[in-house]
């Protein structure tokens, strides 16, 4: 049986060492169960922080959420004097990793704060303070603490815009941060420990850093060259000290695309989504795939909503190069099953992706321009106005779902004709 | 009144509009993919690129160029919801 890292001792929470220099000084959530809203988790979390001590200075990497501000203060005494940190590194500002920022900077006044560029603001919107000093950094930057030294890399929106990773290069760790991190606590600590953490490994990645998959790429230009790495400490969750390397390859797995490519090269994706109560929104469905399909070099495929849960959805869009709605209007609205899908989009990145509505109804047909406002809201560009037709539609109104199907492969292959429209034109 | 001619080329869109008026009240009609969080030139969200006629937009303001440098902008870059157009040919597109 593993023996656990003692983790309080005499009623007094302690460090808990990863190497001689380096110490976990974070806090044990076990009774949370539901975090930032979005996020469930089973047996709570971890706030990781971490003690480096250098011949000339120490350094706290990140701190807790404020409600754990004692056990992280606690740990901190067990290792160093307040005088001793010359350094404190904030990896992301959210408040479960700031919470005792405010009353470290307290006790250690004269440590130095490093944060990325773009935490800036947010560290003065989150501690309103105006008078505050601290030193921004980006890739290539290093702080020495004498026999240590701690390099940064700029690793942004993983999960937010100021995320950054910090590295020790004499002990081959790395701070990532909220990156390889997950939900999970346990007081054994490390990976080769704890229990089986997978699901909560994969299910923190599919939801806090799926929507950057970009960026996750990104980071991982500058992670890999740092292999083979002892230990890599997250911000939440296990520390990965056995075979850290596992982990690094999974973000990069996780990070392609979801679904196997099915097109050839240069050709473009073009979903349409319909729902349809009396067949009428469906006809202009069936209408504008035929439209769509007359355009060479875009794949073209056509769902009913009623016909599958949503996730698989979510998965096709997340690779497609174009999506159409159609919608029904009923009580001056958008219909559920559309609102669900649109809902459930915010864990992939649909920047730029084109975006198209369409929908029959009966009086008043506000819900193609609803669709679209929210279409606009997901950074998806809509460049075609969205095609209303009252009730059933006519052999001339099916035209101009064919048209309207046309218009939008065209433009999603560039062959669309660019116009000059006046402002005053515009509604 | 002055007009400019501006082109969101990211959907082949070229608008006619008078000077004074903002890209964001523009783009934002025509579906362009460049995207605004706070639209009044605090976040940073709205950064697009300017690939010609810089010089046809209004200078940036001071507190526009603190955002640019706080988010990195890039030389050519402009926050869409404070820039706006002053006659001539402009072309943007979202970062």
């Amino acid at each position: 049986m593993i023996k656990a890292p003692i983790l309080i001792q005499d009623g007094v929470p302690q460090a808990v060492s990863l190497s001689e220099r380096v110490h976990w000084i974070g806090a044990l959530d076990p009774n949370l169960r539901t975090f930032d809203i979005i996020l469930k988790t089973a047996n709570g979390t971890s706030y990781n922080a971490y003690l480096v001590q250098g011949s000339d200075g120490f350094a706290v990497i990140d701190t807790v959420k404020e409600s754990f501000a004692d056990d992280f203060f606690a740990r901190l005494e067990s290792v160093a004097r307040y005088e001793q940190i010359t350094v404190i590194v904030l990896n992301h500002l959210e408040p479960d990793h700031t919470g005792a920022l405010p009353e470290l900077m307290r006790r250690a006044p004269q440590a130095r704060l490093y944060i990325s560029q773009k935490a800036q603001t947010m560290l003065k919107a989150l501690l309103k303070q105006t008078e505050l000093e601290f030193t921004t950094v980006l890739s290539g930057d290093s702080v020495s603490l004498g026999d240590r030294s701690l390099q940064f890399l700029h690793t942004p929106y993983l999960h937010w815009p100021d995320t950054q990773c910090t590295y020790l290069p004499e002990e081959y760790t790395l701070f990532s941060g909220d990156v390889f991190g997950c939900h999970f606590c346990d007081s054994r600590l490390f990976n080769d420990e704890v229990g089986d953490f997978r699901f909560s490994f994969e299910y923190y990645y599919a939801h806090i850093m799926r929507p950057f998959k970009e960026y996750v790429n990104h980071a991982l230009d500058l992670i890999e060259p740092l292999l083979p790495l002892q230990t890599i400490a997250p911000a939440h969750g296990p520390l990965l000290r056995d075979r850290p390397q596992r982990y690094v390859k999974r973000y990069r797995e996780l990070s392609q695309t979801t679904l196997l490519n099915e097109t050839s090269g240069g050709e473009k994706t073009l979903l349409i989504f319909y729902i349809s109560s009396y067949g009428n929104t469906r006809r202009m469905a069936e209408a504008i795939y035929e439209g769509a399909m007359a355009i060479e070099q875009v794949r073209v495929s056509l769902y009913d909503l009623e016909g599958s849960e949503i996730e698989p959805f979510v998965d096709l869009i997340e690779g497609a190069d174009g999506i159409i709605f159609g919608t029904p209007t009923i009580n001056g609205d958008a219909v559920k099953p559309v609102w669900d899908l649109l809902s459930s989009l915010a864990v992939i990145n649909l920047k730029s992706k084109l975006g198209g509505v369409f929908g029959s109804y009966g009086w008043t047909g506000e819900a193609v321009r609803m669709v679209e406002d929210r279409l606009r809201g997901l950074k998806l560009r809509v460049p075609i106005p969205g095609l209303r037709i009252k009730l059933i539609p006519t052999d001339e109104e099916l035209e101009l779902c064919l048209a309207f199907g046309r218009e939008l492969a065209q433009e999603l292959v560039g062959l669309r004709q660019s116009k000059i429209i006046d402002m005053a034109d515009l509604a | 009144m002055a007009k400019a001619t501006i082109t969101f080329e990211d959907i082949n869109v070229t608008v006619s509009a008078p000077a004074g008026t903002r890209i964001i009240e523009i783009s934002e009609k025509v579906g362009s993919g460049i995207t605004y969080g706070c639209r009044e030139g605090d976040c940073g969200t709205c950064i697009m690129k300017v690939t010609e006629g810089w010089n046809n937009l209004t200078e940036p303001s001071v507190l526009e160029d603190k955002i640019l440098r706080e988010n990195m902008a890039g030389k050519h870059n402009r926050l869409a919801c404070q820039a706006q157009v002053l006659g001539g040919v402009i072309k943007v597109k979202p970062v």
